[in-house]
């Protein structure tokens, strides 16, 4: 089982790794946001196999659902192709960097930081008793609940926000 | 109380039990996606005073093979302008979200085989119907994508329309099923058709009438069937999204509209109508609540016209997503304070 498990953990990380790197290096845009969607389907996965499937749902759900649907959207209604990647040469370079940065800290955090065990009550056995998400449900609702509704008045002032912007003239 | 069937108590046994189950569910599903297409064209002749098909086979009963086949042999077209990787796609992305959603709808209670007790139901998922409606979220790739891809106006504006429609129609969709599980308190189908088990009063339809007809009507905007079938308008649109498509690849675009009635019904079935409870075997009393639900989704395609594509998104927006918002207050209310 174990060889199974870790031979089904490097064909999803493989998988990841290559639609992520088509996010990078596909020349048409739609095909760039598709490999995404890819993407975060594989991540969706690693939830699932970390014992978090309320994760994986709002994943892709939200990420895969909705927020990639927008921008094909807009990039189906703008349809531009190769050649803006063409003139953004300066932003590759910036992205580069940045990934470098991203990089130097994951790899600082992994030899330095704590990321051994598991800290604190929760753990995977309570989660297979409790269930993740009425987990989740009981925290954001108990210990969590202020951040959570200042988050939703957040949500609440952005689509006003919205509103305002689209109907000026109303 | 018999022990579990997992894959640590009996591997071999639950594995092959396993694909017995996604084999016939599948089966199953494939067969119904067949004949609903025979049933549709029989039910919609006879209520416009016509016949159907009656030459292929006794009754007409061979014609869904007979049109399988004229698809599978006609000539595979890809438009020259159209962009291949995407093209390809999208009948597939299409398809593959509706059929893997049956996974979790379950249609049977327990049995008992080799001492052990066998769920029928491909999986219970933890998050059942959050599953549900991340495959939903996902199916609408392929018609954005076979609208894009055709690199042809008809099918752009069709592949849009639907994203648009999709889109509102998810919500409401969505916020209709959440006062469902308010009342359960679980988001597994099974904990929810256990909830639904005593008698027939106990069904949601009864505790949640507002929730029921808002997920029916939105589900059908969902999946484009008449009278929300803009994004394939003929009169205006050619074909829609499905315009430049041939071949065994149209033949997918029109199984996985089949396909998502099936799965459609039988989630609404789930939800709302106790799923497999009732007075015969638990299959066979599923089965006829998606063949009420298919038969019901037939009906209303010959009786209404085509709604305005403004009246869609008014609708969509403004009554059926406050009227979800509404159950789901008056809901939460009912929970706490009776």
């Amino acid at each position: 089982m174990e060889i199974l498990q870790l031979l089904f953990f490097y064909l999803v990380a493989f998988v990841t790794i290559v639609s992520g790197l088509c996010v990078v290096l596909c020349k048409n845009p739609i095909n760039s946001a598709i490999s995404l969607v890819m993407t975060f389907f594989c991540l969706a996965i690693f939830y699932v196999t970390l014992h978090a499937p309320f994760m994986a749902a709002i994943q892709i759900m939200v990420y895969a659902g909705a927020i990639m649907v927008l921008i094909i959207f807009v990039m189906m209604l703008l349809n531009q192709g190769a050649e803006v990647v063409a003139r953004c040469r300066h932003a590759v370079v910036g992205a580069v960097v940045a990934a470098g940065i991203m990089m130097l800290q994951v790899l600082v955090t992994l030899k330095h930081g704590d990321v051994s065990g598991v800290v604190g009550p929760v753990n995977s056995a309570m989660i297979e008793e409790v269930g993740h998400t009425e987990l989740i449900g009981q925290a954001l609702f108990t210990d969590f609940l202020f951040p959570f509704e200042i988050a939703s008045i957040l949500l609440l002032v952005a689509i006003v926000g919205a509103v305002v912007l689209a109907k000026r003239e109303v | 109380m018999p022990e579990m069937l997992s894959l640590s108590n009996d591997p071999i046994l639950f594995l092959s039990l396993m694909l017995a189950k996604i084999l016939a569910v599948f089966i199953v599903v494939i067969l119904i996606v067949a004949y609903a297409t025979y049933a549709e064209r029989k039910i919609i002749g006879r209520m416009q005073t016509r016949l159907g098909p009656t030459m292929t086979g006794p009754l007409g009963l061979l014609q869904p093979i007979a049109d399988g086949l004229k698809l599978f042999f006609k000539e595979d077209i890809i438009p020259a302008q159209s962009s291949k990787l995407a093209f390809l796609l999208a009948p597939m992305m299409i398809l593959v979200p509706a059929f893997i959603t049956v996974a979790v709808i379950p249609f049977g209670g327990d049995v008992v085989i080799k001492g052990f007790a066998v769920p029928l139901q491909i999986t219970d998922l933890n998050i059942g119907i959050l599953y549900i409606l991340a495959m939903a979220g996902l199916g609408v790739y392929g018609i954005v994508l076979a609208g894009w891809a055709s690199n042809s106006k008809y099918s752009l504006l069709g592949g849009i329309r639907s994203a648009a429609q999709v889109i509102s129609y998810e919500l409401a969709a969505g916020l209709a099923i959440i006062a469902v599980f308010m009342l359960s308190g679980t988001l597994s189908l099974r904990g929810i058709v256990a909830a639904q088990s005593g008698s027939v009063l106990d069904w949601y339809i009864f505790s949640q009438p507002l929730a029921f007809c808002l997920f029916v009507i939105t589900s059908l905007a969902e999946i484009n069937r008449t009278p929300f079938d803009l994004p394939e308008a003929e009169t205006e649109l050619v074909s829609g999204f499905c315009t430049e498509y041939s071949s065994m690849k149209y033949a997918l675009f029109f199984m996985a509209e089949y396909a998502n009635m099936i799965v459609v019904s039988a989630i609404t079935a789930t939800l709302f109508l106790g799923g497999p409870a009732g007075p015969f075997a638990g299959p066979i009393n599923l089965l006829l609540k998606v063949f009420f639900f298919m038969f019901l989704f037939i009906w209303i395609r010959a009786t209404f016209p085509r709604v305005r594509y403004d009246q869609l998104m008014f609708m969509g927006w403004k009554v059926f997503l406050p009227l979800a918002l509404l159950n789901i207050v008056i809901t939460g209310a009912v929970v706490v304070f009776l």
